[in-house]
């Protein structure tokens, strides 16, 4: 179709080379007319962020070249944005502010990129491309499956440390370069809201500069959350800031908390040795997943590793090793709080989650009162104070709001914020940001669960139906002898409306933007049926899947209304 | 391109006239086809694809005494192409399930039954273990429940020693054995293979940080155990018959059959195979075994066996030598076995199991005889222990009752050395002062890792067992 064939003329890039979020020019697919035709069904002010994607390329050229602030908004502020750390989301409003034309400022008081960049997504990608290949290489029985003889595969645990920490340098610096690249100001301290529309920001022990600014955006993050009665030492009780120093491998090491993080550690500590005994407080592990994922998760990601777990416990105190003595965990019922067990293993991680970071930010300067920790936000990302009325031009984006946790997320609210001050209303859609867990296989996920889908219909009165396909019948992931995995659609049988998509598979997490960019653009089921598919590609997987959703009312009227150029 | 929903139906693998499936809609689940017997139904693996075989038991959704009801999904099974929620066509009691979680079924065999009340259910649980191999094709149906109701058939069913159940709620969240006061601490894959390998953790010795076990000593248990393990999950039932246990040993040998390997034998072939990735070697020794023999016969009427003796002169001389009772698990270190832990390789039908003499070096000979004959009882009543059979550090086997002269051994995986004992046998020697003469004589062959245990190990430790052999009043004492 002439769709794969008419991409839009590259955008010049005037950012060299940051490999992150470059939002330059918009690939098109088949479905392009749907993109385009932003669905009407869709809640007014829900629409998200997708402007005609043709003019995007020459508008970032202007901003690219016009540099700061020109066409400024800044009547007698020294900004128009500042914004206050420089994570993904921060990075990710910053790049947006400068193409609306607005003089930006971001302030850091640690270094550029935030916990993804530096101790999150990142850093743990590439331990986890070494403990995926380490997976593979170890598995005599797939490899001679497939005729491949390797013998003995080991690794060296500083050259895999190392590259871990060269990746997270490499995307600092483009980020940075990236920033500085556009204009944005980068101010080094920690910054701290004096007022409304008033910034201070400082190294310690140096005197601060105040700065204006029409408005400000909160991206100062999270830090890794632990619960007290746990003693980190850095060394046998770290959480994942240290681990993914990958200073030791330990020969047996306790994860508490089996979420995402957990898991995918799990993933790398098994491959490179480790044994794993989860500690879950939940009775099932992995509950934030669907549940019929999260039970394939145990057959495929749990059962046949070297891992155990207990569920439905605490770790109520947790002692370092010393003394020759090994690191103690007391876990005690999470209902009862009797003592269950004390666990004597190497090392412990504690990956119980994480905690928003917003300390220092000033915040009683303004009246707002932080719930746990969070800064309270409403749907549009301002910022609302303890009284419950909101603060004229603050926002706050990402894991200090506590929405979604999740780097990507910080960033599309930040855009969605941009989006307001420059004037269009926009609220963010959180059903349709995908969330990806990089075990070996991936899972992914977009939208609702099939619980939490049945719980609104039950409440809304409608109908939910789910449809499955199994990687095993496709061609691609045979051919990589992957045919473990499954994809699950859950959706409305009368409107054909995706409610969620859940894959576990090979490159699950690349696979659910399909299903994520279908849910932003209120593409039905109905519709992307018809959408092609490279063959054989595991994309097929997803193909199936929309297939054999059965939607009662027929194809949806065409929704294009206006030519479109191309 | 076979998705769930697009499973054929059609069932031409399954037996049996009486068998039926159909689809319970989108949904993609099977209904289960059973087949009446008495009250009792068997559940069979279903046939998913039109190519399936054979499915693998991803889960069981419904727990054995579970009540079911028409058309409720029990099981999860894998089928070449995808996994299937199948359910129940009748209603009834989830009996027995006699194919695990993560075990393989050809279709068309039974991998549950299904009692139609409550109280047909130990009946089912009891035909289930007569039958409990999980590929048996022929129902069990010319076989049906023990009648007899002196026998205790039920009860000695429902608690099999330690059935790999009770082992698997251990891995899952629990550690065993901590009622008995000593906590076991053993690493997540020890506690998997333990389970794997039916190895009970409480008797093995732990050589990780702390004395936790981990993976490379339950092998070595296992290995130790070699065939013994699968002999204590044997239901009892078949103890209270002599004549049953005989049974499968002699009965007609069809030639020209196929015969699959029983777990037992699956277990011998793992650990033979796993044996040739230690490089071993062997030591031959004669040892004169005249004074031996006159003691023996003096001693004999104290209960004391020749196996006891020659037990208790190698225990001596492995105290001199230590690294002949060392062993080595990973290739790069070994251990120094804190214990003498003889044992001894007994023939039992079907197999072989190697009791073993704990402590032999400072147990008194008359003592260990006593234990020899206690051990050899439980072994032959297939009532041995795992702490009886898996934590033996040195191995002997004696085939002289045969007339065996020499022969030699394989070394079991996860120790150090074994040895052959062949007959003693009055033999013509020439003598230092250059007469001839008889002597009875016993050819002793040594097989040893020689990662760890050199050849000068091997000729001293014999040279120092044929002085105690051939000067036993040490062992007496």
């Amino acid at each position: 179709m002439q769709a794969s064939l008419s991409l839009p003329p590259a955008a010049p890039r005037s950012d060299p080379g940051p490999a992150v979020f470059r939002r330059s020019a918009f690939r098109f697919c088949g479905l392009r007319r749907e993109a385009l035709g932003l669905r009407s069904l869709r809640p007014a002010g829900s629409t998200r962020i997708f402007r005609s994607p043709a003019r995007t390329p020459s508008r970032k050229t202007v901003t690219a070249v016009s540099g700061n602030g020109i066409g400024s908004l800044s009547k007698g502020f020294d900004y128009d944005l500042v914004i206050i750390g420089a994570g993904v989301g921060g990075h990710g409003a910053a790049l947006h502010a400068v193409e609306k034309g607005l003089k930006t400022a971001i302030i850091e008081g640690d270094i550029v990129g935030g916990t993804c960049v530096n101790r999150g997504c990142v850093p743990s990608k590439a331990l986890l491309a070494v403990s995926g290949r380490m997976r593979e290489l170890q598995n005599e029985h797939h490899l001679n499956a497939l005729g491949l003889q390797v013998s003995s595969p080991g690794y060296d645990r500083q050259g895999v440390a190392d590259h871990a920490n060269n990746l997270a340098s490499k995307i600092r610096n483009n980020l940075t370069n990236s920033l500085k690249a556009l204009g944005v100001d980068i101010l080094t301290g920690v910054g701290t809201i004096a007022d409304t529309q008033k910034v201070t920001y400082g190294k310690v022990g140096f005197p601060d500069t105040e700065i204006t600014a029409r408005d400000i955006i909160i991206a100062t993050g999270s830090v890794p959350f632990v619960p007290t009665g746990i003693e980190v030492d850095g060394k046998t009780v770290f959480t994942s800031d240290h681990a993914l120093k990958l200073e030791w491998v330990p020969e047996w090491i306790a994860i508490v908390g089996s979420g995402y993080i957990g898991l995918e550690f799990s993933d790398v500590y098994t491959a490179l040795g480790s044994e794993v005994t989860f500690v879950e407080a939940l009775d099932q592990l992995m509950p934030g997943f669907d549940p019929e994922i999260g039970k394939l998760a145990q057959r495929v990601l749990i059962n046949p590793r070297k891992i155990d777990y207990h569920t439905g416990v605490f770790a109520k105190k947790i002692t370092p090793a010393k003394d020759g003595k090994p690191v103690l965990i007391e876990l005690i019922d999470a209902k009862t709080k009797e003592p269950k067990y004390t666990l004597e293993v190497d090392a412990a991680l504690i990956a119980t989650g994480r905690a928003p970071f917003t300390k220092g930010l000033g915040l009683e300067n303004i009246n707002v009162v932080t719930q746990r920790g969070f800064v309270p936000v409403n749907e549009r990302m301002q910022v609302i104070d303890a009284s419950g009325n909101l603060i004229p031009h603050l926002y706050c984006i990402g894991d200090a709001n506590g929405k979604m946790m999740l780097a990507h997320a910080a960033s599309a609210q930040g855009i969605s914020v941009v989006e307001q001050i420059g004037g269009t209303d926009n609220v963010l859609n959180h059903l349709s940001i995908p969330a990806a867990c990089f075990t070996h296989p991936e899972i992914s996920m977009v939208g609702m669960t099939e619980p939490q889908a049945r719980e609104k219909a039950q409440q809304e009165g409608f109908e939910v139906s789910v449809a499955k396909t199994s990687f095993k019948a496709n061609t691609k992931a045979l051919a990589e002898n992957e045919g473990e995995g499954l994809a699950k659609l859950i959706y409305r049988p009368d409107t054909g409306e995706i409610l969620g998509v859940h894959i576990l598979g090979m490159h699950a997490a690349d696979l659910i933007h399909e299903a994520s960019n279908a849910i932003a653009l209120g593409t039905r089921v109905q519709d992307i049926k018809f959408a092609v598919h490279a063959h054989p590609t595991l994309s097929e997987v997803l193909d199936e899947l929309f297939k054999s959703a059965e939607v009662n009312t027929g194809v949806s009227p065409p929704s294009v209304n206006e030519p479109v150029t191309v | 391109m076979a998705g769930v929903g697009q499973l054929h139906l059609g069932t031409p693998f399954l037996p049996s006239a009486s068998i039926r499936g159909r689809s319970s809609g989108g949904g993609g689940s099977r209904r289960l086809t059973t087949r009446i017997q008495a009250k009792i139904r068997e559940i069979f693996m279903p046939a998913l694809s039109s190519t399936m075989t054979e499915g693998k038991i991803v889960s069981w959704v419904r727990a054995e005494g579970d009540k079911l009801s028409k058309g409720e999904s029990v099981v999860v099974v894998e089928s070449d192409k995808a996994d299937m929620d199948v359910e129940t066509f009748y209603e009834g009691y989830l009996a027995a399930i006699m194919v695990e979680e993560g075990d393989v079924a050809a279709v068309g065999s039974a991998i549950a039954l299904l009692a139609e009340t409550e109280d047909e259910i130990p009946l089912a649980k009891s035909q289930a273990s007569s039958s409990s191999s999980p590929a048996a094709s022929p129902p069990a149906a010319e076989t049906p429940v023990p009648p007899s109701p002196s026998e205790t058939a039920p009860e000695a069913v429902s608690s099999p020693p330690p059935s790999p159940k009770s082992s698997q709620a251990a891995v899952s969240s629990t550690h065993p054995a901590s009622e008995s006061g000593r906590r076991i601490v053993a690493t997540p894959y020890a506690k998997k293979l333990a389970k794997d390998l039916k190895v009970e953790l409480g008797s093995v010795a732990g050589s990780g940080p702390m004395g936790r076990i981990v993976a490379k000593d339950v092998e070595a248990a296992a290995a130790v155990a070699a065939a013994a393990a699968p002999v204590s999950s044997v239901p009892p039932k078949s103890i209270s018959d002599s004549a049953a246990v005989k049974a499968p040993a002699s009965p007609a040998i069809q030639l020209g059959t196929v015969v699959p390997f029983t777990t037992m034998q699956g277990a011998v072939s793992k650990n033979m195979v796993e044996s040739l990735s230690v490089p071993t070697f062997r030591v031959g020794y004669t040892i004169t075994t005249d004074a031996l023999d006159s003691l023996y016969k003096k001693i004999k009427s104290k209960g004391v066996t020749m196996t006891a003796l020659l037990a208790k002169a190698t225990a001596l001389a492995l105290t001199k030598h230590p690294v002949v009772n060392s062993s080595c698990r990973d290739g790069k270190s070994f251990t120094y076995n804190s214990s003498i832990n003889i044992a001894v390789a007994v023939a039992i039908d079907g197999g072989l199991i190697t009791p073993v003499l704990q402590d032999a070096d400072k147990v008194d000979i008359y003592s260990l005889s006593r234990k020899w004959k206690e051990l050899v009882d439980k072994a032959r009543a297939k009532q041995l222990q795992p702490h009886e059979y898996n934590n033996g550090t040195f191995t002997l086997s004696n085939l002289g009752m045969f007339g065996v002269d020499r022969f030699d051994a394989i070394l079991p995986p996860g120790t150090g050395a074994i040895m052959a004992v062949g007959a003693s046998q009055p033999t013509v020697v020439a003598t230092k002062d250059g007469r001839i003469g008889v002597k009875s004589q016993m050819q002793v062959n040594v097989t040893a890792d020689h990662r760890v245990i050199y050849g000068a190990d091997l000729a001293a430790f014999l040279q120092t067992l044929a002085k105690i052999i051939e000067d036993p009043k040490e062992l007496t004492l």
